[in-house]
């Protein structure tokens, strides 16, 4: 197979770790959500704990990114 | 057209040599003193003739000091204070870091995987030292979650180890993927605005979104480097 099209499905294979990664963000913040509408109170307290929770995620789409952008490009 | 990894290229400003090693001054280097100057500015200007009623931009000042020391006291408690000096410089560093890459035509240092590298680094190294020096070889202890079977040690220990000494390389990676992929989809819709001629409307549209989006990334990440730094900091302090 050429080079070059063996790196374009290789970076395709890649990014399917996305699919996790959107499932694991909508879960955060959907036990978010549910968390402020049961006890609107505690909105400031839970938020920040959301917020570290999305980024460490996102952290995880970021590293299967990282592998597809070195496969296309390097 | 270049292609979207072109703006990582790190280029020489003014070549300086010293004994065999490369110290030139480079557009990255650049970028981080002008970070280091822009930061040092905002600070010291804001508390110049402080009054006891701030005004705007003292106000300033005071609300990144006053959230950095909630962060760092919440996830440390008392024992972390002395160390907030270091938080919010790391803090500022990789703030600066981020947003200055959202101007046009500048560069991004923290989109480099040896700046990154070093920061996390040296987070995780002063957390390292810190515990071995509080605790001594107790800082052990850490592997060993509490109240965790005597017989399921052999395998959760091996799996702590490899988890604590990932911590350095995810913090690295999360800051640098992070930038990189954002300016690269920035670049890859610039394109695409440039080569659709008229058209090229639907895609300015969405890097305009994707701007907004990447400065709320900026400052996302400076926050989340800074408050995993400061929970490794209470894991070496208090041994949880």
């Amino acid at each position: 197979m050429d080079v070059e099209a063996a790196r374009m499905v290789g970076a395709g294979l890649a990014v399917f770790a996305l699919a996790g990664v959107g499932l694991g963000i909508g879960l955060i913040f959907s036990a978010l959500i549910n968390a402020v509408g049961r006890n609107p109170a505690a909105k400031e307290q839970l938020f920040p704990i959301g917020i570290l929770g999305f980024a460490l995620t996102e952290a995880v789409a970021l590293f299967a990114l990282l592998i597809a952008f070195l496969i296309l490009f390097k | 057209m270049h292609d979207p990894l072109h703006q990582f290229e790190v280029h020489r400003l003014f070549s300086f040599s010293l004994g065999g090693v490369d110290l030139s001054f480079t557009n990255s280097a650049l970028y981080m003193v002008l970070g280091v100057l822009l930061a040092a500015v905002f600070l010291l200007g804001g508390v110049r003739r402080a009054q006891t009623i701030p005004g705007r931009w003292q106000g300033g000042v005071e609300m990144i000091y006053d959230y950095l020391s909630t962060v760092l006291e919440g996830t440390t408690g008392f024992k972390g204070r002395p160390y907030f000096p270091f938080i919010m410089t790391l803090f500022l560093f990789v703030l600066m870091g981020n947003l200055l890459g959202m101007v046009p035509y500048s560069f991004t240092f923290t989109s480099q995987i040896i700046v990154t590298f070093g920061l996390a680094m040296m987070a995780f190294g002063l957390c390292t030292l810190i515990g071995f020096w509080k605790h001594g070889f107790h800082y052990f202890s850490l592997f060993v979650p509490q109240g965790a079977p005597i017989y399921m040690l052999p395998l959760i220990v091996p799996i702590e180890i490899l988890s604590y000494l990932s911590r350095p390389v995810s913090l690295a990676i999360r800051l640098f993927a992070n930038m990189m992929a954002g300016h690269t989809m920035l670049k890859v819709f610039a394109g695409f605005t440039v080569t659709l001629g008229i058209y090229g409307l639907a895609p300015l549209c969405v890097n305009t979104i994707l701007t907004a989006f990447e400065i709320l990334v900026a400052l996302l990440q400076a926050y989340v480097f800074t408050i995993l730094t400061c929970i490794y900091l209470r894991d070496a302090l208090y041994l949880h």
